[in-house]
C-alpha cells in the first residue's frame, strides 16, 4: 500500500481556477516544469461563475481612472482594513494584466473607439470592470485555459510531448502538503493527491507549491459557491504549518436567487444593478435610499430622481444606493425580510423589466435572462427577480508576504487569489476579485518558480516516506468507517456536511451574535468529533461519498477559523456584521486575527477546538497612499494616534 | 426509500427513475423510487439519490446554474446539461432514464472519460497575437468581435461532441474528426480580427478540412439543437466555415488571385 | 484522465465496447421519428410530382403564364411564348422536355442547399435519423470525398439561381398581361406568381453561401459598412431558411399546377382587372 507514484516537478500549484493557472502559465513562461492539479475538469473552475467583470484602472469609460482611484476605492471597500501593499500592486498592475489576456486571444466588449468596454459596478468611483455580456469569468478561465493549451503546443514542437513542461492532472485532489521534516524551518517537498476517477494515490515532489484553491463557501447552506468551495487550500495551509487571517470576514453577496428551492444561493450578477436594476421592498419601495451610511452619505443619491439621473450622467449625479459595497446592501435585504417586507420566497425584488426595454435587457444580460428562464421559470424582461444573501466569498485566507504571494512561515509554500488573505479587507468589491487573481495568480507563479531555481538539485528538499505513508492512511480511513471507535454507527458524509451547513448559515451567517457563535463552537466540536466515525461504503472509484468525506476535515477546519475569529472580534466591520456590537470601532481597524492550528497535545483532545487565535497589529499605512484620501475621511477608520503618526 | 425530512416534503410527490450504473466491465439501469420537491432540476434528483439510496453514485457537476457544462449526461436518450433539465417538463408518473454520455468511453455510472475533446483542444493551433501591437494597444470594433464571441460563450459541455453522429455512430472517426466544438473553435479565430496566423504561414481555412475534419460534418445540425448556451453552431461557425474553405479550394477566381499574388509577393 | 492518448480505433458506435453497456441503439422516447419522415414524404411527394410534370413535356404554357420548371424555355420544341423567356439554345436534335434543361439549376441549387442537406440526409439515408438515434450505416465519411465533396459547389449553382430567379421575374411581370398579351391586367395567376417570386427570391438570398458572399467572408466589418448591413439582413432571413426552403418549394409547384390547369382547360384564370 506504501508503494505510492510519485513524480517530479519544479512547481506544483493546487487548482485551475483563474489564479492557478496564471500562476501556472508564469511559472512555466519562465522555463520551469509546472504541474496544475484541480478537483474538476481543466476549464471548469468556479471563476466560471464571475460575471461582472475585472476591475482594472485602464481608463477607457473614463479618462479620469488611474490606479489611486482604484487603490482608494479598495480601501473604502474594505473599510481601511485591506493589506495595502497588496491593494496597491494590484491597483497598478491590473490594467497590465488585462491587456495581456488581449494578445492570449481574450475578447472583451468594445467601446466606440476599439478599446476595452468598461462598466459600473458597487464602490467603484468610475466605470472600470472590463467585461463580456454577463459571463467574464467564463472569458478569463477559457483564455487562461487555452494560453496553457498553446504553450504545450510549444512544448510539443520542442519536445514531441505536449506535457513535458506544463501538465494539467484534472479531477485530482490534494489531501496533504508534504515537507521536509517537522521541524519549524522545514520546508515544502510536495503534496499527496489521489485521482477522484480511479481513488489512485500519487505525490508531485516540488520545492514550490501554490494554492489557488479558492473559497469555503460549501460550509454555508446558502451559498452561490460550487462543490469545489471545500477551503482545502485554508485547510492544507494550516496543516502545512502556515496561518490564516481575517477568517471572520465572510461576503454575503446581496443578490442570490431564492427560489425555487434547488437553486437558492445561485449568484445573480451586481451588473443587473450596475445597469439600472432596483431593489424594491414587498410596498414597492426603493428601500436602498434608507440604508446609506454616514460614512458613504456624500457618493451616493438621496432622491430616485438623482440615481436615475446618474446612469447617463455620473458627472452631475450622485450614484444610486444599489451600488453601495455589497455588505451594505446585503444587510439591506436581510433588515427589510427581516422586517416582513421581504418577497413571498423571503427575498426582496430585484427589477429589470421597469427599467429598460426587454431587448437590452437580453443584450446585456444575456445569462441572468437565461438563467433565470431555465431554472426558476421567469422572463426578467417581464417580471422582478426575487433576491436575497447568499454566501459568496471570504475575505480571509493565507496570510502571505504582500509582494510575493509567499505564505508567511512555511517556505515554498506561495498563495493566490480566495485562498490568500488581506489584499480585500473587510469586504471585497465587485470585480475585484478576477483582477486579484491575475495579478497575484502572477506573482505567486514568479516567486514560487525563482524558489524553486534557488532549490535546484541537491538543495531540493526531500519528502520523507513516513509522511506519505500518513497521509495514505488518514485518506483511507472513512473506509473503515472508524472501526476503532466502537460499535457506534458509521457517520454518513452527506448528513454532517448538511448539519455543518446548517450551523454555519444559522449560527455565524450574515448577523452574529456571541451566544450563537459560542453555540457554533459547540455543535463544530460535536461534529468533529462524529467525523472521527466517518463512514463509506463502496471502493475508491469516482466514490462521491469517499470526496466529501475527505473534505469535511477542511470544512471543519475552516469553520472553526470563522467562527472563532468572528466571536473575538468585537465589532461590525465589513462582511463581518455583529448584532451585539453593531458599530465600526477604529481601535480594531489595526487588527487581524490570526488563525493557526493549536498545540499537538490538544489535537488529541476533539472538544478542545483546534485552532489557536491571536491578535496581530497590522503595519501602518504608508504616507504617501494615505496622503490620497482627504483627513476628514481618514478620521472614520483610523485612530487618532495613527494620524498623527 | 426514505422519505426526505425537508419541510417542502408536502409538495413533493414520487418519481421513478431508471439511472445507468456501471462500469467499462458492464452495467445496466437500475430502478429507483425517489423524491421530487417543487422547483427541481434533474441533478437535485441525482444528488438526493447519493444521500439516501446511493451514497457512491458518480456523477459530474460543479457550478449547478448552467454555466461550467460539467455535468452533461443523457436524459431520455436526449443529451442534456443535468442541472439545467426542470423535473416540470416531464409527466408525474413518467420514468424517467438518465444514463451517461454515450459517444465517449464510460469511467463510471455517469461519468464518462472525455479525453478525447481535451485531445482535440490541443490540436487547433492557438491565437497567434499581432507581431507589431503592444499590450494596450489592441483596437477591435464591437462589430468585429460580435461574432467570435458568440461562439466563446461555449461553456464546454460537449454535449455536441457527444450528438454528432460522425463520431457517436463512428468510433474510427475520433482520429479525423475534431467534432462541433473545435470546428467552432477554428471558425472562431479565422472571424478574431487580429489573428495574425496567416501571417505565421497558417491557412485555418484549409486546415479546417484538411486537418480538422470538417467535410466529415454532414450539416445535420444536432449540435445546434443540444447546445445548452443556444450557439448557431451550425449556421454561425460550421457553414461559414465551409464556405471559407471552398473560398480557398474551390472558388477559381480565388484560386488564380492567390495564386497571382502569391508569386509576387 | 488519459489526456493525450488517442482514442483505440476499435470501430462501431454507441455499442463500442469502451462505452456505457445499453443495448438500445437510443432511448428516445419522444416522436423522434416523425420529423425525418415527414421532410422524406414532403421531399418525395415534391420529386414525383416535379418528375412527372418536368418530363411530361407538355401543358406548361397557358398565357400569359408560363410553369416555373419550363422557365427559361431553351429548346427549339419549347411552345411559343410572347416575350416569353425562350430562346431556342437546342436544336431539334434535343429529345427530352425543355425543363430537364433549365430544372439543372435549380434543383442542383436545393440539392447543395445546406437545409436540404440535413433534410435528406436525415430524412432518406438516416444519417442520422435524429439527434442521438444511431445511424445505420457501418461506415461514414461524410461529404469528404467523391461525390459529396461536390456539396462545395453550392455558390455556383447560388450564381445560376440567381439568373433564374431574374427569369422567374421577368415572367411574372408577364403576367401583368391578359391572355391575348394585352398590358395592364392581373389574373389570379399573377397573384400565384407574385408570391411564388417573393418566396424564391427569399429563399434564394437566405442561402448561407449568399450570406457568406455578402460579407460574411470579411473579417473586419466595420471597415464594410454596406456589406455588413447587407450580412445583418441576409443572416436574418437565413435564420428562416428552413421554412423558405419549404414555402418556396410549395409555391412553386403551386405555380406550375396552376398553369397546368389552365393548360388544360380545367378553368379560366379569373382576371381581377
Amino acid at each position: 500500500m506504501t508503494q505510492v507514484e510519485s513524480q517530479e516537478w519544479d512547481v506544483v500549484v493546487v487548482g485551475a481556477g483563474g489564479a492557478g493557472l496564471r500562476a501556472a502559465i508564469e511559472a512555466r513562461e519562465r522555463g520551469l516544469r509546472t504541474a496544475v492539479i484541480c478537483k474538476s475538469l481543466f476549464g471548469k473552475a468556479h471563476t466560471v461563475m464571475a460575471e461582472g467583470g475585472i476591475a482594472a484602472s485602464m481608463g477607457n469609460a473614463n479618462a479620469g481612472d488611474n490606479w489611486q482611484v482604484h487603490f482608494r476605492d479598495t480601501l473604502r471597500g474594505g473599510k481601511f482594513l485591506n493589506q495595502w501593499r497588496m491593494a496597491e500592486l494590484h491597483a497598478k498592475e491590473a490594467p497590465e494584466r488585462v491587456w495581456e489576456l488581449e494578445t492570449w486571444g481574450a475578447l472583451f466588449d468594445r467601446t466606440a473607439d476599439g478599446r476595452i468596454s468598461q462598466r459600473n459596478f458597487g464602490g467603484h468611483e468610475y466605470p472600470r470592470l472590463a467585461h463580456v455580456g454577463d459571463r467574464t469569468g467564463l472569458e478569463l478561465i477559457r483564455t487562461l485555459q487555452q494560453k496553457v493549451v498553446s504553450l504545450q503546443q510549444e512544448d510539443f514542437r520542442e519536445t514531441g510531448d505536449y506535457e513535458s513542461r506544463i501538465k494539467v492532472f484534472q479531477e485530482c485532489t490534494v489531501t496533504q502538503l508534504l515537507k521536509d521534516g517537522a521541524g519549524e524551518d522545514a520546508r515544502i517537498a510536495g503534496a499527496f493527491c489521489y485521482e477522484r476517477e480511479s481513488g489512485r494515490f500519487f505525490v508531485l515532489r516540488a520545492p514550490s507549491v501554490v494554492l489557488a484553491t479558492g473559497g469555503i463557501g460549501k460550509s454555508f447552506k446558502v451559498t452561490s459557491n460550487s462543490w469545489e468551495y471545500t477551503g482545502d487550500g485554508h485547510a492544507l495551509a494550516l496543516l502545512a504549518g502556515a496561518s490564516l487571517i481575517n477568517m471572520e470576514f465572510v461576503q454575503f453577496h446581496p443578490t442570490g436567487m431564492v427560489w425555487p428551492p434547488s437553486v437558492k444561493g445561485i449568484l445573480v450578477t451586481e451588473s443587473v444593478r450596475g445597469d439600472g436594476g432596483v431593489l424594491r421592498n414587498s410596498e414597492g419601495r426603493r428601500f436602498m435610499f434608507d440604508y446609506v451610511p454616514a460614512v458613504f452619505k456624500e457618493q451616493y443619491a438621496e432622491t430616485e430622481a438623482e440615481a436615475d439621473g446618474w446612469y447617463d450622467d455620473p458627472e452631475s449625479n450622485r450614484r444610486p444606493p444599489e451600488l453601495l459595497p455589497r455588505d451594505e446592501v446585503a444587510r439591506a435585504i436581510n433588515s427589510e425580510v427581516k422586517a416582513g417586507r421581504g418577497s413571498p420566497h423571503g427575498g426582496v425584488f430585484l427589477d429589470v423589466s421597469t427599467r429598460m426595454p426587454a431587448e437590452v435587457i437580453k443584450r446585456r444580460l444575456p445569462s441572468m435572462h437565461h438563467q433565470f428562464m431555465e431554472l426558476a421559470d421567469v422572463d426578467i424582461t417581464a417580471e422582478p427577480m426575487e433576491v436575497g444573501p447568499t454566501c459568496h466569498y471570504v475575505m480571509g485566507g493565507v496570510d502571505v508576504e504582500s509582494d510575493t504571494a509567499a505564505a508567511v512561515g512555511v517556505p515554498g509554500l506561495f498563495a493566490a487569489g480566495e485562498v490568500a488573505g488581506g489584499m480585500h479587507g473587510s469586504n471585497r468589491l465587485g470585480g475585484n476579485s478576477l483582477s486579484d487573481l491575475l495579478v497575484f495568480g502572477r506573482r505567486a507563479g514568479r516567486y514560487a518558480a525563482e524558489h524553486a531555481e534557488r532549490l535546484s538539485g541537491a538543495a531540493r528538499p526531500e519528502v520523507s516516506e513516513e509522511a506519505v505513508e500518513r497521509a495514505a492512511a488518514e485518506a483511507l480511513r472513512p473506509f473503515d468507517g472508524g472501526a476503532d471507535e466502537g460499535d457506534e454507527q458509521p457517520e454518513n458524509p452527506y448528513t454532517l456536511h448538511q448539519e455543518l451547513q446548517k450551523s454555519m448559515n444559522d449560527l455565524v451567517g450574515i448577523i452574529r451574535r456571541e451566544e450563537e457563535m459560542e453555540q457554533a463552537l459547540e455543535r463544530l466540536a460535536e461534529l468533529r468529533r462524529r467525523s472521527a466515525r466517518l463512514g463509506v461504503e463502496g471502493h475508491r472509484q469516482f466514490n462521491p461519498g469517499w470526496h466529501l468525506a475527505l473534505d469535511l476535515r477542511n470544512m471543519l477546519l475552516v469553520s472553526e477559523c470563522v467562527a472563532r475569529a468572528a466571536v473575538n472580534r468585537t465589532e461590525s466591520r465589513g462582511g463581518h456584521t455583529r448584532d451585539d456590537h453593531p458599530q465600526m470601532d477604529r481601535e480594531w481597524r489595526r487588527a487581524n486575527l490570526v488563525c493557526t492550528l493549536g498545540e499537538t497535545a490538544r489535537q488529541a483532545d476533539p472538544a478542545a477546538g483546534r485552532i489557536a487565535l491571536r491578535r496581530r497589529e497590522m503595519p501602518p499605512i504608508r504616507r504617501d497612499l494615505l496622503e490620497l484620501f482627504e483627513k476628514e475621511e481618514l478620521a472614520k477608520y483610523l485612530t487618532d494616534e495613527e494620524l498623527s503618526g | 426509500m426514505t422519505t426526505a425530512t425537508e419541510s417542502e416534503s408536502s409538495t413533493g410527490y414520487d418519481a421513478h427513475f431508471r439511472v445507468w450504473r456501471g462500469d467499462v466491465e458492464g452495467g445496466g439501469l437500475e430502478d429507483f423510487t425517489v423524491r421530487v420537491h417543487e422547483g427541481e432540476v434533474v441533478l437535485d434528483i441525482i444528488h438526493r439519490l447519493q444521500a439516501t439510496q446511493a451514497p457512491d453514485l458518480a456523477v459530474r457537476w460543479n457550478c449547478k446554474a448552467g454555466k461550467c457544462g460539467s455535468c452533461s449526461a443523457e436524459v431520455n436518450g436526449r443529451p442534456r446539461l443535468l442541472c439545467m433539465t426542470r423535473m416540470s417538463v416531464f409527466e408525474r408518473d413518467e420514468t424517467i432514464t438518465v444514463t451517461p454520455l454515450r459517444a465517449f468511453p464510460i469511467v463510471r455510472d455517469l461519468v464518462t472519460d472525455v479525453s478525447f475533446n481535451y485531445t482535440k483542444a490541443r490540436e487547433v493551433p492557438a491565437f497567434v497575437p499581432p507581431q507589431e501591437l503592444a499590450p494596450g494597444e489592441y483596437r477591435m470594433q464591437q462589430e468585429d468581435v460580435s461574432r467570435s464571441q458568440e461562439f466563446r460563450k461555449c461553456i464546454e459541455c460537449f454535449l455536441c461532441q457527444d450528438t454528432c453522429h460522425v463520431v457517436r455512430d463512428h468510433e474510427e472517426n475520433k482520429g479525423a474528426f475534431a467534432g462541433p466544438r473545435f470546428l467552432m473553435r477554428v471558425a472562431e479565430l479565422d472571424m478574431h480580427p487580429l489573428d495574425a496566423a496567416e501571417e505565421e504561414g497558417l491557412d485555418r481555412r484549409t486546415t479546417a478540412q484538411d486537418e480538422h475534419g470538417l467535410g466529415y460534418c454532414n450539416i445535420t445540425k444536432c449540435c445546434t439543437e443540444v447546445c445548452p448556451e443556444g450557439i448557431h453552431i451550425t449556421d454561425n461557425a460550421l457553414i461559414p466555415l465551409k464556405e471559407r474553405a471552398a473560398d480557398r479550394k474551390y472558388d477559381p477566381v480565388v484560386w488564380l488571385g492567390n495564386k497571382i499574388r502569391r508569386r509576387k509577393g | 484522465m488519459a489526456t493525450g492518448t488517442e482514442p483505440p480505433p476499435s470501430p462501431g458506435g454507441v455499442r463500442n465496447a469502451t462505452r456505457a453497456a445499453i443495448a438500445e441503439p437510443h432511448l428516445r422516447k419522444d416522436r423522434w421519428w416523425l420529423a425525418p419522415g415527414a421532410t422524406a414524404f414532403g421531399l418525395l411527394a415534391f420529386v414525383v410530382y416535379s418528375s412527372w410534370r418536368a418530363l411530361s413535356g407538355a401543358d406548361y404554357y397557358a398565357a400569359p403564364y408560363v410553369s416555373p420548371f419550363y422557365s427559361p424555355c431553351l429548346a427549339e420544341s419549347c411552345q411559343t411564348m410572347k416575350t416569353g423567356p425562350n430562346w431556342a439554345l437546342f436544336g431539334e436534335w434535343w429529345p427530352f422536355s425543355p425543363a430537364v434543361i433549365i430544372l439543372l439549376f435549380p434543383l442542383g441549387f436545393r440539392l447543395t442547399c445546406y437545409y436540404y442537406r440535413k433534410a435528406y440526409y436525415r430524412g432518406f439515408w438516416a444519417s442520422p435519423p435524429a439527434c442521438a438515434v444511431a445511424e445505420p450505416h457501418r461506415k461514414y465519411t461524410g461529404e469528404t470525398r467523391f461525390p459529396l465533396i461536390l456539396q462545395n459547389l453550392h455558390r455556383y449553382f447560388f450564381y445560376a439561381a440567381l439568373l433564374v430567379a431574374v427569369v422567374l421575374s421577368w415572367d411574372t411581370v408577364l403576367g401583368f398581361r391578359n391572355s391575348a398579351y394585352e398590358w395592364g391586367h392581373m389574373g389570379v395567376g399573377t397573384l400565384v406568381f407574385l408570391v411564388n417570386i417573393a418566396l424564391i427570391w427569399a429563399y434564394t438570398l437566405s442561402c448561407h453561401s449568399c450570406r457568406h458572399i455578402v460579407g460574411g467572408r470579411l473579417r473586419h466589418f466595420s471597415q464594410h459598412p454596406v456589406r455588413y448591413r447587407l450580412w445583418g439582413w441576409v443572416g436574418k432571413l437565413n435564420g428562416r431558411h428552413m421554412q423558405l426552403a419549404w414555402a418556396s418549394l410549395l409555391s412553386v409547384a403551386l405555380a406550375d399546377f396552376y398553369v397546368y390547369l389552365l393548360a388544360v382547360g380545367a378553368f379560366t384564370d379569373p382576371q381581377l382587372f
